[in-house]
């Protein structure tokens, strides 16, 4: 490949996904309104969707206020991580032969890595608010990070042992023959569990918290600044279904009268769907509740998903 | 689990159900008698003023969104002097409906009242006060009151005996 | 102190108390209308029914009115018993078959104890099916407005007026369920305490015609503490503002000063606040605009101030921190009282007399307790009438004392111990020139000129103490009179002596202090009073400033002088020709009043100073207390300002220093204080303006107060920020302590389920007594060993002179006051213009009821018409003080007369 082909690629993967993160803002809107039996957003442009340039307007005309007690430049840096960190791990994915910014052999490894940097955001937000409930929706945002990065991680490694790679064009064209999602189904929970406590969305958005915490570590932001932590928790929802996709429902794969990445898009939406209809009908756990679920029930079943794993493996090796 | 499933089911369902949405400038709004939207004074039967400025209902507006001035006409009769609601804090709670003892201040089935200027929201009398009996027609205050005050004469209430002659002595 | 059980619970109550005083004292709710604290029970309203059990055991008891049983040591009673509150709910039932539905239309609604009452008993529903009894309504003058309608019998407004009061014309008519409570025919109620029936009577039958100008309810009123402006005493007052208007004005009680009551000349003549007559803009005189503002006028001050010699005027109306704000602008010795020299003189002797120390002064309260009272040359009926009313309880209550020392009848059993009393009276000698409503109930009553008064004084003094000196030919009915008063004062144990300075006469003041301290060296309790002429007259003349004589005299030997006239109408006390000839010789004339009069027409800068409703101000009153007026309201002119507050600014263009500026009235008092010491204490009259209870300010403004947001919403939509008052700890908000605050700040009597007056009761320490934390006001003076010093000097008997007489003046409670004749009412009362001379002087002339008689005194002839007093002595004529459109004359002097021929 070509210079100028990676330069499209990048530019290209920038353009659909930030543009899909910002699209989402009308797709939730629509959604959570239609599944609440109200129309939503229909009025500004066809459909309505002239809501997302109104609403990014607004963003960009809001005072973008720093509280005189915040911690200046540590307030102005966090939400540019959480932005930067989901973009780098998007840079991995491989949207259909040949289409992928930066195809790793640990690309698995780098996306855990990105992933995990996100929780810095939301600590360096919270603490540099110096408020007390945005201390506590970062307290609470980085134990709870701790706890599912732990089993994220280890609920690939099923995956990792199928396709003996940690390249994520090797573990699709692994999928030829099956999906992961039926030989690893408790991976593929697992999986996107971890991946909505990691972008804190509901249910498990215990770091904002509205009723508890007044939006938690973002109460102090306002303007684009609130607006890239908006922007960074849609990038997140892409990410955590297109590798949701990429890694259970075999990517780009599919039947062949539809192209390759026309395939990854409609997989990958159904996922962000999922995720709108989560927050549509679950309420929100305590957070005693969040954490015990994780540690008692989720990582002795993801270890045990492991072991099988692994057994059958060796098995069927031998 | 399964009920979180069935939960998620059921709410998905609501996708293809029947939206209730009204799309309110082409399509409007139902609204009922007791709705409770623009406050109005209304007038008795016999086109008095029917508020008598006893100040409850400024008493119990919950956001002090209403002034008046009691003053008195030559017969007695109380009305207000000014009256003034300022609707750009009324929360249209009705409590100044239930305070007023005389049916005068009413809220009416009508909420159509945006102004692009805030002062314009400041209602006087003039603005408030119409010609019609509103919820509850036929009443007047003074007949039952025992004031006389130019609508009936001491003694000529609904429920009055005639005025004592002190100086009798008969039982 | 004995112990009852209420409701199966110990208390420690007083002796000598009903039940009902028990329980309210104890802060326990318990309905009644009958009782008043003030006027003992009746047992009229079965009301305050409680069951009272014969022992432990007892658990039928039987029902009682808790207003007729004393407490008794060991005592059980239940105030929360079912058949009690049954009883209690279905007697206010009965009481309102006949009440109308006027609540929305009736002034007392918010603040009416039928109302408090009927919600505390339970009685919600009406069950009687028949017909409301009806009453015709009476005109009962400008002052108080009647509705019959409203009445439940409670027989409080009569007990009141009649008995408390001694009023005459208003009573209980017909029988049966048909009482009425009125006069006998429309007309004016003519005692002056007919006002307090708009408080007394528990409905809304009586009430406060002049608040009916300008309605507000009671929630709405921005109420502060006040003190009352129209004569010496000092009462207590609440004043209530709304839309920028003093409302109305209510009685805050002093267990010390007014306990319940006021006057009417004290309730409704606070419409001078609001009058058209106020100056509203600095004027600065011929110039093409004179209307100016504050910055402007500075500026012209600036040149007046510096480089002349300035001479201050002070005033007997003016607050302590205004005149000595004005006293350190001009300094000390520039300083002179607005009042002329023969009163100076009186007022400085009373002021001697206080500051010795020899004698005790009492208070209304003590005078209230006398059990024998000497008023010696005072109409205090006119001058002073509420501590007339407090001379008229000593003497009904002495022989209430006399007699329940001998029967077993508790002194609050109203009705039976007036039945025992009948006619019996305590002592009171009412020696006046004039005939006064308080002969009705004097054992000896003499009327004289001044001097002969003074005279029987010395003649009384000198039977009490014969070392003092004699009365020289004294007539045979001056010591008979002596003999009978001399023996009376020491028969009491706490006798109280009475006088002032409405004669101008030095030897009367001479005169009651001798009795007094005569009586004092007899081991007696003796109290000696006196009444002075305006509410801060004590306080200037305790500034011992010279007179407005010695200004006069001060002005001729100077040139250049910039005068500074301290809200004075000096044409109200100073004859015209002297003020002129003072106004004359002025350079400049600077003058800070509230109303346009005489002397600010002659003003070259005229500067508008608030009135007591926009000011906080100390005044200290005729006992010598000093007491906070606090400011009700800030004009929504804030060119209208505090006079101390001009001359603090004023005096910051003098100093390079500057400590005249933005000064606090706490920081004036304290150097007042250091500056004259016969003001030790008063800066301790009120907490200091930062005083805050948890960090909270004491809000002017009920919790209900309503129409914040849309009371200025006509003139802009977005609220203004409250206003910040910097001068004391009183908020202009509903927001602050909701608690009891200190009695000074006490801004309006409120407690939970007690919206009238009478919740009251909650802040005493007792029902009826003081108040909790102690009554207001700090007494200057107090009593010392000091050895008295007797006055030697005894004036001759009054001699009438041929073709001369003797100028004395009569006050008026309704028409003398400067202020008060603003409102309407009060004005509608005021006497026409009139001279008076005895029957006798009038033959001489040939002269006859209304024939026009011309004065002539001062180079000036007044015309006037004639109305002959039968019992005023001859060689005296009698013109009243202070009409509007009369001007000073020379009291005291001898004037000509001479008939007009129209």
């Amino acid at each position: 490949m070509t210079v100028m082909q990676h330069i499209w690629i990048v530019l290209g993967v920038l353009f659909v996904f930030l543009n899909i993160a910002a699209g989402l803002i009308w797709v939730e809107r629509r959604l959570l309104a239609l599944w609440q039996d109200r129309l939503g957003p229909n009025r500004a442009g066809p459909l309505g969707l002239f809501i997302v340039l109104a609403d990014t307007l607004k963003l960009f005309f809001k005072e973008d206020w720093i509280p005189p007690f915040a911690d200046k430049w540590v307030f102005i840096l966090a939400p540019a991580i959480v932005v930067a960190s989901v973009l780098m791990g998007i840079a991995i994915i491989p949207f259909a032969p040949g289409i992928v910014v930066a195809d790793l052999n640990v690309g698995l490894m780098f996306f855990l890595a990105m992933s995990s940097l996100g929780v810095y955001s939301i600590v360096l937000g919270g603490w540099a608010s110096n408020n007390k409930y945005s201390l506590l929706g970062a307290l609470r945002g980085a134990s709870q990070m701790i706890a599912y990065e732990v089993f994220m991680g280890l609920s690939l490694m099923g995956v990792v042992m199928l396709s003996k790679s940690f390249n994520l064009t090797d573990i699709v064209n692994a999928q030829k023959g099956l999906w992961f999602v039926v030989t690893q189904p408790i991976g593929f929970v697992v999986f996107f569990i971890a991946g909505l406590a990691e972008t804190h969305r509901l249910p498990f958005d215990i770091p904002e918290a509205e009723s508890e915490l007044i939006a938690g570590f973002h109460s102090e932001y306002s303007g684009m600044k609130f607006g890239m932590f908006f922007i960074g928790e849609y990038l997140g929802i892409s990410l955590i279904s297109a590798m949701t996709a990429t890694l259970f429902f075999g990517g780009w794969l599919g039947p062949a009268f539809l192209p390759p990445v026309v395939w990854f898009f409609l997989k990958t939406f159904l996922f962000i769907g999922l995720f709108i209809l989560l927050r549509a009908s679950l309420p929100r756990p305590r957070y005693d509740q969040l954490m015990g679920y994780g540690w008692k029930l989720l990582l002795p079943l993801v270890l045990l998903n492991l072991l099988v794993t692994g057994a059958i493996a060796l098995w069927l090796r031998s | 689990m399964i009920s979180h499933l069935r939960t998620m089911w059921l709410v998905f369902r609501h996708l293809f159900q029947k939206k209730v949405t009204v799309q309110y400038p082409e399509e409007k709004v139902p609204l009922y008698p007791r709705w409770r939207g623009r406050i109005v004074l209304t007038k008795d039967p016999d086109g008095g003023e029917r508020c008598v400025g006893c100040y409850l209902c400024a008493a119990a507006c919950p956001v002090d969104c209403i002034a008046l001035q009691a003053t008195e006409n030559e017969e007695g009769r109380r009305y207000p002097e000014f009256f003034r609601i300022n609707f750009s804090r009324c929360i249209f709670c009705g409590y100044c409906e239930e305070a007023c003892p005389t049916y005068a201040i009413q809220l009416i089935p009508d909420f159509e009242m945006a102004e692009y200027n805030r002062q314009d929201l400041v209602y006087e009398k003039e603005d408030l006060l119409i010609d019609s009996q509103g919820k509850y027609p036929g009443y007047n205050f003074y007949n039952v009151a025992g004031l006389d005050a130019g609508v009936k004469e001491k003694g000529k209430g609904e429920d009055e005996e005639t005025p004592v002659d002190i100086k009798s002595l008969l039982p | 102190m004995p112990t009852i059980y209420i409701d199966n619970k110990p208390f420690d109550v007083k002796t000598g108390k009903n039940l009902l005083e028990a329980c309210l004292s104890l802060g326990i709710d318990l309905p009644y209308f009958c009782w008043h604290p003030a006027m003992g029970s009746v047992g009229a309203c079965r009301q305050c029914a409680i069951k009272v059990f014969k022992d432990e055991e007892d658990t039928r008891g039987r029902l009682v009115m808790s207003c007729m049983e004393g407490v008794k040591d060991g005592m059980r009673i239940s105030v929360n018993d079912e058949t009690a509150k049954a009883f209690r709910s279905q007697v206010i039932e009965w009481l309102m078959t006949n009440h109308p539905h006027d609540c929305p239309v009736c002034d007392e609604g918010g603040c009416c104890h039928l109302q408090d009452m009927t919600v505390m008993s339970g009685h919600n529903y009406r069950h009687y099916h028949f017909k409301k009894r009806t009453y015709p309504n009476q005109y009962l003058g400008p002052l108080i407005n009647h509705e019959m309608n409203r009445c439940i019998q409670c027989y409080r407004c009569v007990r009141f007026y009649h008995d408390y009061a001694g009023g005459k014309d208003l009573n209980v008519f017909a029988a049966h369920n048909h009482v009425y409570f009125g006069r006998e025919k429309d007309g004016v109620l003519e005692s002056p305490f007919s006002g307090n029936l708009a408080e007394v009577c528990p409905t809304g039958v009586f009430t406060d015609k002049t608040l009916k100008e300008h309605y507000t309810r009671k929630w709405d009123l921005t109420n502060a503490p006040s003190v009352c402006q129209h004569c010496s005493l000092g009462c207590n007052t609440i004043a209530g503002e709304r839309y920028g208007q003093l409302r109305n004005i209510v009685n805050r009680y002093n267990h010390e000063v007014n306990g319940y009551f006021l006057c009417d000349k004290g309730r409704f003549g606070y419409e001078f606040v609001n009058s058209e007559n106020r100056i509203t803009q600095p004027l600065i005189r011929n110039q093409p605009i004179e209307a100016t503002e504050h910055d402007t006028v500075l500026q012209y001050m600036r040149a007046l101030v510096t480089g002349h010699n300035l001479i201050g005027i002070g005033s007997p109306r003016a607050s302590l921190e205004s005149n000595y704000a004005l006293l350190e602008l001009v300094g000390k010795e520039n300083f002179y009282q607005g009042v002329p020299d023969d009163l100076v003189y009186v007022e400085q002797k009373i002021v001697d007399i206080l500051q010795s120390g020899t004698v005790h002064t009492p208070s209304l309260k003590e005078i209230e307790q006398a059990d024998a009272v000497l008023v010696l040359g005072e109409d205090i009926w006119n001058t002073a009438p509420i501590m007339a009313l407090a001379v008229r309880q000593s003497v009904m209550k002495t022989a209430a004392t006399h007699t329940t020392e001998q029967l077993p009848i508790p002194t609050w059993h109203d009705a039976a111990i007036k039945e025992l009393v009948q006619e019996d009276k305590g002592f009171l000698a009412n020696i006046t020139m004039l005939p006064s409503p308080l002969d009705e109930i004097s054992s000896s009553s003499m009327k004289a000129a001044p001097d002969d008064m003074a005279r029987l004084g010395f003649a009384i003094a000198h039977i009490l103490n014969p070392s003092l000196p004699e009365v020289r030919n004294a007539g045979e009915e001056l010591l008979s009179y002596a003999a009978t008063i001399s023996k009376a004062l020491q028969a009491a144990k706490h006798p109280v002596i009475i006088t002032g300075t409405s004669c101008w006469n030095n030897a009367l003041i001479r005169a009651a202090f001798d009795i007094a301290a005569a009586l004092d060296m007899n081991e007696k309790k003796a109290g000696l009073a006196f009444v002075m002429q305006d509410c801060n007259s004590m306080g200037l003349a305790m500034t011992r400033a010279s007179s407005f004589d010695r200004a006069v005299a001060a002005i001729q030997r100077t040139t250049n002088v910039t005068a500074i006239i301290l809200e004075n109408d000096l044409y109200r006390s100073i004859p015209a020709a002297k003020a002129d000839t003072f106004f004359n010789k002025c350079k400049h004339i600077v003058v800070l009043d509230t109303l346009h009069n005489r002397t600010t027409e002659k003003a070259h800068v005229l500067i508008p100073a608030a009135t007591f409703a926009e000011a906080d101000g100390t005044f200290v009153n005729n006992e010598a207390r000093a007491q906070r007026s606090s400011q009700v309201f800030m004009p929504a002119n804030s060119e209208i300002r505090e006079s101390f507050k001009w001359l603090a600014d004023i005096k910051s263009l003098v100093t390079t220093a500057s400590n005249g500026h933005g000064k606090h009235m706490d920081d004036l008092l304290h150097a007042l204080e250091a500056r004259l010491p016969q003001f030790a204490g008063v800066s301790r009259v009120a907490p200091p303006h930062d005083f805050r209870i948890h960090g909270a300010r004491i809000p002017r403004e009920s919790h209900r107060y309503s129409g914040r947001t849309a009371m200025l919403a006509n003139l802009t939509v977005s609220e203004p920020k409250p206003l910040q008052d910097d001068d004391s700890s009183l908020s202009y908000t509903m927001e602050g302590y909701r608690g009891l605050p200190p009695s000074p700040l006490i801004p309006f009597f409120w407690a939970p389920g007690w919206n009238s007056g009478q919740s009251v009761t909650k802040y005493q320490e007792e029902a009826g007594g003081a108040l909790k934390g102690g009554d207001p006001g700090i007494r200057l003076f107090e009593q010392t060993t000091a050895p008295p010093v007797f006055s030697k000097d005894i004036p001759d008997a009054f001699t009438p002179r041929a073709g001369k007489w003797m100028l004395l003046p009569q006050y008026h409670i309704f028409g003398s006051g400067e202020l008060s004749v603003y409102t309407k009412g009060i004005a509608s009362l005021s006497a026409e213009p009139y001279v008076s001379l005895s029957r006798r002087d009038a033959e001489q002339s040939q002269l006859k009821n209304g024939d026009t008689v011309a004065v002539k005194t001062d180079g000036k002839t007044y015309t006037l018409p004639l109305s002959i007093n039968e019992s005023l002595p001859d060689g005296i004529i009698l013109v009243p003080a202070g009409l509007t459109g009369m001007e000073a004359l020379s009291w005291g002097a001898w004037v000509n007369l001479s008939t007009v021929i129209v």
